[in-house]
């Protein structure tokens, strides 16, 4: 039996996790061609690297069909869940930053809270005859920190790329979504409501609890827990 | 604690005895379709209904959502083909996603029993009660009861703002926003609020953004005006805030709190009808059996787990199993017959029951 370790298959984050594992002596490598989603893994045996996109990680994790995977904490906690039951954080990796926000346009003077937002769907709904419309991907997070802190009177929708542009489309009044910069956000004439973040997310090893451990998978992870740094 | 397999047959059993029960209190049969149009139910309970029910798509009717609850269709179907007085009674599957707790059931039976009289409603309240309570008598529960008509009509008799009150009315499922509100209208509010019109007034004196979406000027001008008024209106006094404090948090047998809510009454003459609705319904559960004196009464019950639920309200538990969920549960729901009548409004009150979860305990648990 083998350790199995999910990664994204490509781009920066698979770039970046690499370097992360390389920093602490475990090298990953893809395997023959770039369209090839298969990898080697050297400095450790009974480590078996599969490649996977990122948004398939925590799906991946919480059926056991992985034995550890790098993605989103963002994303485990909104497609998983009860995810705390599912998987453990090991180790946030110090990478791929970005905040889950909620931004409404810049020309709405009025609203610049939470508080605000609920006040202006109350009345959105009162003129327009429809909850006022919020597009997003992460509809789990954004539907538990909306219902935390009591708004009311609006909906979801789902929005799976180029959310920002939603408004100006009038497909959506307001958006939920990652950012970095805020750059996109700005150039779509759209501002940041100003509370906490609805998760501050960074890309993050988690080992799965629903795997199969076996004494040979369990020493492995322990010898790769001592390379990677992650004490007990 | 040895978990006792309880068969679908048995649930069956257990509901159709149940219906029987209260078919012989004369209410009518009805029988209601398992997939339902999603969009009126959506519209009503928001994204909270989203993330409990099971939502799948027709490519004639679009979005479908599997019945999360009777009441909805049952009051849809008495609306437009009902005639009052009605009391109907029901038996069948409901499907819930459990995401807080997967271990609870996602598909179970519910038993009703919905009344549609508006006679009198303190008759009609005690009616539901006691029928439930009569049928559940030999399983030892724990009954909780409230009223959230006492406190809508204690915030609709606040000496404020139209708007105030509105928002207030707005939030009472919603304790923490409610609280929310009450600070930022009292006395304590006070900067909060001239802070919020300050930050507005910054906005303003910022360079304009283009205007993208549906939100007009003219909304947001309104609200800016709200905002303006609001700054300038004096708090809701601090006597207000305490007997909404008072009333939040009454929890006592029904005899006693009653009489606590008659010396509020002496402040706060707008809880006045609500609380002589509240003694006659005392009067009329005691006239059908039901042990008043020792009837346990909460102000606050109802509000976090049951909106459009706007005058009375009651539960049955099995003390001491946290673990399991409600033997059963209803309330007064006149709000609710009032958005799906399009201003035309119904009283109703009404339950369910889940045998599933009486079988539990009967089985020796």
């Amino acid at each position: 039996m083998v350790v199995k370790l999910g990664v994204p298959s490509k781009g920066r984050l698979m770039e970046k996790t690499f370097e992360w594992f390389s920093e602490r002596g475990v090298t990953l490598s893809r395997a023959g061609s770039e369209r090839e989603y298969s990898g080697a893994v050297e400095g450790i045996e009974g480590v078996e690297l599969v490649l996977l996109s990122a948004s398939e990680i925590p799906r991946e994790l919480a059926a056991g069909r992985i034995h550890m995977g790098v993605t989103g904490s963002d994303l485990v906690r909104d497609k998983l869940a009860s995810w705390d039951s599912k998987v453990i954080e090991l180790a946030p990796m110090g990478f791929g930053h970005a905040d889950l926000i909620i931004a409404v346009p810049k020309a709405w003077v009025d609203v610049d809270t939470l508080d605000d937002l609920d006040a202006a769907a109350a009345a959105f709904r009162a003129r327009h005859g429809f909850r006022l419309r919020i597009a997003t991907k992460y509809h789990h997070l954004i539907r538990e920190f909306l219902k935390q802190n009591g708004v009311a009177d609006y909906q979801l929708v789902d929005s799976q790329g180029a959310t920002e542009g939603t408004v100006k489309n009038l497909t959506a009044e307001a958006v939920a979504d990652i950012t970095t910069t805020g750059e996109t956000l700005r150039a779509n004439h759209l501002k940041i409501l100003n509370c906490d973040p609805v998760h501050r997310s960074q890309a993050t090893l988690f080992k799965s609890r629903m795997a199969h451990w076996t004494d040979d998978t369990r020493a492995t992870l322990v010898t790769l827990k001592d390379m990677l740094g992650l004490g007990d | 604690m040895a978990r006792i397999e309880i068969t679908k047959a048995a649930i069956k059993a257990e509901a159709a005895r149940l219906k029987a029960f209260f078919e012989a209190q004369g209410a009518l049969p009805v029988e209601m379709d398992i997939l339902l149009p999603a969009e009126v139910l959506l519209d009503l309970y928001g994204e909270d209904i989203r993330a409990r029910a099971y939502m799948t798509q027709d490519p004639e009717r679009g979005e479908m959502m599997l019945r999360p609850d009777f009441t909805v269709p049952v009051v849809q179907e008495h609306m437009s083909n009902g005639a009052e007085p009605a009391r109907y009674t029901y038996a069948g599957e409901v499907f819930r996603k459990q995401e807080d707790m997967p271990t609870r059931a996602n598909e179970y039976v519910q038993v009703g029993y919905e009344v549609f009289d508006g006679s009198d409603p303190a008759a009609a309240d005690a009616e539901v009660f006691a029928h439930f309570a009569n049928v559940l008598s030999d399983s030892g529960l724990h009954a909780a009861t409230g009223d959230i008509g006492i406190l809508k009509a204690a915030v609709a008799g606040l000496k404020t703002t139209e708007r105030r009150r509105e928002a207030l009315l707005r939030h009472i499922w919603r304790p923490r926003r409610f609280r929310a509100l009450m600070t930022r209208f009292s006395e304590a509010g006070t900067t909060l609020r001239l802070q919020n019109l300050e930050r507005v007034r910054a906005n303003l004196a910022q360079p304009e953004a283009p205007f993208i979406g549906l939100r007009t000027q003219t909304e947001i001008d309104t609200r800016i005006k709200a905002l303006e008024e609001d700054a300038a209106e004096p708090p809701i006094s601090a006597s207000e805030i305490e007997l909404l404090d008072d009333i939040l948090s009454l929890k006592e047998t029904l005899p006693h709190v009653l009489s606590q809510l008659r010396d509020i009454t002496v402040d706060l003459p707008a809880i006045s009808e609500a609380v002589s609705l509240l003694s006659r319904r005392s009067e009329a559960l005691a006239k059908r059996g039901v042990d008043v004196e020792n009837l346990d009464f909460e102000a606050s019950y109802g509000r976090t787990s049951m909106e459009y639920y706007d005058g009375f309200v009651f539960g049955f538990y099995a003390e001491g199993r946290p673990d399991l969920p409600p033997v059963a549960t209803g309330g007064r729901y006149d709000a609710l017959t009032s958005v799906l009548g399009q201003g035309r409004s119904i009283p109703a009150v009404g339950g369910v029951i889940r045998p599933n979860v009486l079988l539990s305990l009967k089985g020796g648990a």
